[in-house]
């Protein structure tokens, strides 16, 4: 089956079986080997992209049923004006260790930001609680998401994903 | 001499600084390089048939459907591995495993067969389609039960192999022990099961074989915590000639021990390559991950401690039933067949102690490795943290005091304990009284009185935990037969920029940062001008991997020697260069500097250039070294945590209110990275306290296949942590460092569990057993109302 999706702002298109995860179109189809797989039960997070903005794991979804869609993987966090706010915050916290949690966590985080622009932590924690991390225990996670609502609110213009 | 400019006053960020990770850079991008993210031309996929029983006689498999499926390429069998006397293998501990079964299955989830095919999904629908006739056998899930004399026998193809069992094994003085129990005034035992567990790192294991029919040259892409011992175990097993291995450990999505061991599916992909001349990818799913690859603990604990009614601990006990599954995998040394347990007597000073541990086949998963742990010092905290705190309800001591008053004085390192460990430095009071103070313990202890008055059910729990890690001291430290010892190799380039090789691998340690700043520290290079290589056995020195907590204990200090010796060699190109004697050269990192006359003076920079421009005659050129590092001694982290917990009479539910963690792991390079080694010990330690077990139903089906059964803690019930630290240097570490990453995991089950129990005791509450499930809870609490 032809699909056409704009990924991360790219018009694509891709001819798929309709039993393709959409996780493995990202990933077999468009390259994009940022989107990971953690398990097989929706459990983990590890594969979380954005439709249309909201996080969805893309490992439940079939890759046509995004047919038409928009879809953001973590290739597409950063802008024309560098880093997303959240990957620099991830960074500038120790929000990652081994990195596999990561791209899931930072588009949850910057959907959240896009909804609630000044989260509490039990606002970030709740947001992330579809998305296991193994290293880091949250708590820097937790902080990074912080530190980007900030950064955010002091670059409003220059922060919009 | 111009090299390039370089700011001679920038302070150099090398130990205690908390420099942002390199690594940081790619992942935060979705750049990592992960195992599954390696794509090679002509590449084939692989999916693995396993076992529905646990213990069945295989009559026979026939794959025709499954050949027949377009895009299946080859079907592979254990007696096509016969065939190339690759049906077995050999594991860790020096027993054998079945790569693919022959005779029959001897736990649920194991590899029968494999099909190779054009596609992931056309492999998987053609594994679907594997037609295999199997006898079910009677089936063993305990211990207790493999040792019965009617059970059935697992290993019947082992020679002279009669019954279940794998070993016996003892330490410490079983004289000198007894001895102490007669003088005893009182004896506090408990039996504690520590549950099979899980690492499930959240990226599964997997490999990309690549060997080339026509050189011979086998390139295998692992997820591997340990790619040198990996090269030489397929040497071995294989018959490959050592030099055509290469073992490349790509970016790891964690590990946590459970990427040590060699998996059944690195074989047979291998062999498939071989064969068929392709590459060969194959990638665990979750399911595959939790069943059949490296669990942990599964042991049965009796501990007994001998203490005067003043609290005086005289002596330890302890008989241990271990569940090794259908073959014995442990990867630990050689020389301890539970690992490291025997550091059971903790932080007490006591004058005898006495291990006795046995090993059992069971037909469950093998693979016992250490969940972020080093090689048993989990279990063995665990048991002697939770005796310490009973005994002193036992006594009507306050659990802080009876650990204070047992607890190895400073003074009294290096001290050796009764089953032969020689701690290197503690300072355990240090310790347990900033924990205390952190937490408020008096306070809080005032402020439980008021509750429990109300009727609530308010608990706080200790452990003074210490470890034994960075295995270790040739003589006493091998994994079949290969030293405990590791390399570091360091180059510097004539632009005064370097690269640094080392034998460990990082699975989010953050090697690629504190290895660097360790060579920073030492020469004054900044860690940005050091790249670090690991993971990749072509180009990087010999050593046993990352696990354990052994890279900081055994590669940084390669690294510290490595970074000497090229200054050794730089101080002669500086003396070179300032026209004087060597010993007139004095080294003030970065810059080298005539003793008397500090304006003559060059950096290690110039140094560097002048190794390959303008060196001395009869010199070498180049600035490098190598360095193997043998430790003289493990080291022996340590540090106390409290916790806080309410727990809800009505369901059970216990929340932890307050974490305090008080660590020293010695010296520390990264603060940063340190803190968020412990923060993630701290949550595995509290998802095996609160919730990750793994068990069996009676037919061996395994429980816990999946993440919706085996629950991992989320950010919403995982506790905020309040970190604190002490710093005693090891003595006899180049740097003083410890090694941090399996701390929190080994110290914090006994705390949060000690605290659940807390609450519980007055309920007339002793013990239960991990994982603290609500339900568990509830159910002790409704049997303690029960009139006796
Ligand atoms: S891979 Fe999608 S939730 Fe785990
Ligand atoms: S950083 Fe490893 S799983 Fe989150």
């Amino acid at each position: 089956m032809e699909i056409s999706v704009t990924m991360n702002g790219t018009a694509r298109t891709a001819d798929v079986e309709p039993r393709m995860l959409l996780a493995h179109v990202i990933r077999e189809e468009f390259g994009l080997t940022g989107t990971h797989v953690g398990c097989d039960t929706t459990s983990c997070g590890a594969c979380t992209v954005l439709l249309d903005g909201s996080p969805v794991k893309s490992c439940t979804m079939f890759g046509v049923q995004a047919d038409g869609h928009e879809v953001t993987t973590v290739e597409g966090l950063a802008g024309a004006d560098g880093l997303h706010p959240v990957q620099v915050a991830f960074q500038e916290e120790h929000g990652l260790q081994c990195g596999y949690c990561t791209p899931g966590m930072m588009l949850v985080g910057a959907a959240l930001l896009e909804r609630n622009p000044d989260p509490t932590d039990d606002d970030i924690r709740w947001a992330i609680s579809g998305n296991i991390c193994r290293c880091t225990g949250y708590m820097n996670i937790v902080k990074a998401i912080q530190t980007a609502a900030k950064a955010k609110a002091a670059a409003p213009a220059a922060a919009t994903a | 001499m111009a090299t390039e400019a370089h700011e001679d006053q920038a302070e150099i960020r090398g130990i205690g600084h908390s420099v942002k990770r390199k690594e940081d850079a790619r992942f935060i991008r979705g750049k990592g390089n992960y195992i599954d993210d390696i794509h090679l031309p002509g590449m084939l996929y692989m999916a693995i048939l396993r076992s529905p029983f646990a213990h069945a006689k295989l009559n026979g498999i026939d794959a025709s459907r499954a050949q027949a499926v377009p895009g299946v390429v080859a079907v592979v069998t254990g007696e096509l591995m016969a065939q190339h006397n690759l049906a077995w293998m050999p594991t860790m501990s020096g027993d054998t495993q079945a790569v693919l079964v022959t005779d029959k299955v001897r736990f649920q989830g194991q590899e029968v067969a494999a099909v190779i095919a054009e596609d992931p999904y056309v492999a998987k629908d053609a594994v679907e389609l594997i037609d295999v006739d199997y006898d079910a056998l009677d089936v063993v899930v305990s211990p207790q039960q493999a040792l019965a004399s009617d059970a059935p026998v697992i290993r019947d193809e082992k020679d002279g192999q009669t019954d279940n069992h794998i070993y016996h094994w003892e330490s410490g003085d079983a004289d000198a022990t007894d001895r102490a129990f007669a003088d005893a005034d009182r004896v506090v035992s408990l039996d504690t099961f520590y549950p099979r567990s899980h690492p499930a790192p959240l990226e599964t294991c997997g490999c990309i074989a690549d060997v080339d029919g026509a050189t011979g040259q086998a390139t295998i892409y692992m997820t591997s915590q340990a790619p040198h011992a990996i090269r030489t175990v397929f040497a071995l097993v294989a018959g490959l000639p050592e030099e055509n291995i290469r073992i490349v450990s790509p970016d790891l999505g964690g590990g946590f021990g459970n990427k040590v061991p060699v998996y059944p599916g690195y074989v047979v992909a291998t062999a498939a390559s071989l064969l068929l001349g392709r590459p060969v990818k194959w990638i665990e799913d979750r399911s595959e991950n939790l069943i059949s690859t490296g669990f942990a603990r599964d042991f049965h604990m009796h501990g007994e401690l001998a203490l005067k009614n003043d609290g005086t601990m005289l002596g330890l006990r302890t008989s241990l039933l271990a569940d090794e599954g259908a073959f014995h995998a442990d990867a630990q040394p050689s020389k301890f067949k539970v690992g490291l347990f025997h550091v059971v007597t903790g932080s007490y000073d006591m004058s005898a102690a006495h291990v006795v541990a046995d090993g059992y086949y069971t037909n469950k998963a093998p693979g016992g490795v250490a969940y972020r742990c080093s090689f048993r010092v989990t279990e063995a905290s665990y048991l002697i943290e939770r005796l310490v705190q009973n005994a002193a309800y036992e006594l009507g001591m306050d659990p802080a005091d009876l650990r204070k008053k047992n607890f190895i004085r400073k003074d009294q390192f290096p001290y050796e304990t009764p089953t032969g460990f020689v701690y290197d430095s503690g300072d355990y009071h240090g310790a347990m009284d900033l924990a205390l103070e952190k937490i408020g313990y008096a306070e809080l202890r005032e402020e439980q009185e008021r509750k429990r008055a109300e009727g609530k059910l308010w608990g706080i729990g200790l452990a003074s935990f210490t470890e034994a890690v960075g295995a270790g001291p040739h003589k006493d430290y091998d994994i079949l037969g290969l030293k405990m010892n590791d390399g570091a190799e360091l180059r510097i380039h004539p632009t005064g920029k370097g690269i640094l090789k080392i034998s460990s691998k990082t699975q989010g340690q953050g090697h690629e940062t504190t290895f660097a700043q360790i060579v920073a520290e030492e020469i004054g290079i900044q860690p940005e001008d050091i790249k670090v290589q690991h993971g990749d056995t072509d180009n990087t020195p010999y050593g046993l991997g990352t696990y354990a907590s052994r890279s900081t204990p055994t590669v940084g200090a390669a690294t510290a020697m490595v970074s000497r010796r090229v200054i050794e060699k730089a101080r002669k190109i500086a003396a070179h260069l300032l026209e004087v004697a060597e010993e007139d050269v004095e080294f003030t990192r970065p810059t080298f500097s005539v003793r008397g006359a500090p304006d003559k003076a060059v950096t290690i920079q110039d140094v560097a250039f002048a190794a390959y421009t303008n060196f001395p005659d009869g010199m070498e050129s180049g600035l490098e070294a190598a360095y193997y590092y043998d430790p003289p001694n493990l080291t022996f982290p340590f540090g106390t945590y409290a916790v806080a917990v309410e727990v809800d009479r009505e369901t059970g539910v216990w929340q932890v209110t307050r974490m305090v963690a008080v660590d020293d792991c010695g010296v520390r390079i990264n603060p940063m990275i340190v803190e968020g080694q412990i923060h993630g010990g701290l949550t595995e330690g509290y998802g095996i306290a609160a919730m990750e077990q793994i068990t069996f139903d009676e037919t061996g089906n395994c429980i816990g296949s999946n993440f919706i059964d085996y629950l991992l803690p989320t950010a919403v019930e995982t506790p905020r942590f309040e970190l604190g630290e002490t710093v005693t240097p090891s003595p006899h570490h180049p740097i003083g460092a410890k090694g941090v990453g399996e701390s929190a995991t080994v110290g914090s089950p006994a705390a949060y569990v000690n605290a659940v129990i807390d609450a519980l005791w007055p309920l007339g509450v002793r013990n239960i057993d991990m994982p603290l499930t609500s339900a568990k809870v509830w159910e002790a609490i409704e049997a303690a109302k029960a009139p006796a």
